[in-house]
């Protein structure tokens, strides 16, 4: 498995989920947004967490229009992976590579803190490790994480089962308490048509390591490396 | 020419910071106010002096950046 992470100005979490990935046996290369092109042979493109641009205009909005994530574009229609996490999930949504918008949390608050997810399906390259409907145990740290699309766009992620991860109590119960920023569905993360791209609001890259204190994000890096 | 762009959240799209505006302007004692919805204008200077090739211009640009129409309308204005 060859990885690369796209860095934007004010990317930040690029370290972490190279480090994730490497810790699952990836191969990882940071590309710099201003690259045309992924290195040959890269297998996953990787949109890490951070605040590309300062947020500036809409959260991933210039960074969606970068040199580099044109070549994210062409590695996905050739059927290439691709991973955005947080900011990265927004980034992919701006550019056109996965429905939706991440809008401000409904509460107006930073949200920074331990979230269980319901894994919803195993059969994707993203979640092979985990088991059907497990709920996990990461983390979540965003201002803007509330997933929208129109009814149209909701009704047909979810005929297709295309929606990835849910934000869930301890028990796997979508809860109103659980979904703290609002998400639609309580949507976490989604998967494109052919289910090769994949975004996601939450951090899996932040548990990895029990020093840390949870390993539930490994099964992700797991899976793609596997 | 000049040209305003006004971006504006789509009708039916929540706006949790037009909701905080609101309730903030109330606790002011401007209480007859409702609706209150937040969006964002852009003024920009233009080359150009044909106004059908400017409308094109600003409309490929609110289309490729300054809005994104899933949940945003805009306005364009040349002035």
């Amino acid at each position: 498995m060859r990885a690369a992470v796209v860095v934007f100005p004010g990317s930040n979490r690029d370290g972490d989920v190279a480090r994730a990935l490497a810790r699952s046996g990836a191969e990882v290369v940071k590309v710099w947004h201003t690259e045309t092109a992924l290195p040959a042979g890269t297998d996953l493109a990787v949109v890490p967490g951070g605040f590309s641009y300062g947020d500036y205009l809409r959260c991933g909005a210039i960074a969606g229009r970068a040199a580099a994530m044109d070549a994210v574009r062409a590695h996905a229609a050739r059927g290439g992976l691709v991973l955005g996490i947080c900011n990265g999930f927004q980034i992919l949504c701006e550019s056109g590579l996965l429905p939706g918008v991440l809008m401000r949390n409904v509460q107006r608050r930073f949200i920074c803190h331990r979230q269980f997810l319901r894994v919803e399906r195993t059969d994707t390259r993203f979640t092979t490790a985990y088991a059907k409907n497990q709920v996990i145990d990461v983390c979540v740290a965003h201002g803007e994480g509330n997933y929208f699309a129109d009814p149209d766009t909701l009704a047909g992620l979810e005929g297709e089962g295309r929606v990835a991860f849910r934000y869930c109590d301890a028990s796997g119960g979508l809860t109103e308490d659980a979904n703290r920023n609002g998400s639609l569905n309580s949507i976490a993360g989604v998967y494109s048509e052919q289910r090769n791209v994949l975004g996601m609001m939450p951090h899996p890259e932040n548990f990895v390591d029990a020093l840390v204190g949870g390993t539930d994000g490994r099964g992700l890096f797991d899976s793609l490396a596997a | 020419m000049k040209a305003r762009i006004v971006v504006t959240l789509k009708t039916g799209v929540l706006d949790p910071q037009g909701k905080a505006i609101e309730a903030a302007l109330k606790s002011f004692g401007i209480e007859d106010v409702s609706g209150v919805r937040q969006g964002k204008v852009f003024d920009l200077e233009i080359g150009s002096e044909d106004r059908a090739a400017a409308e094109a211009m600003l409309k490929a640009a609110c289309d490729k950046l300054l809005a994104n129409t899933v949940v945003e309308n805009y306005t364009i204005e040349i002035v």
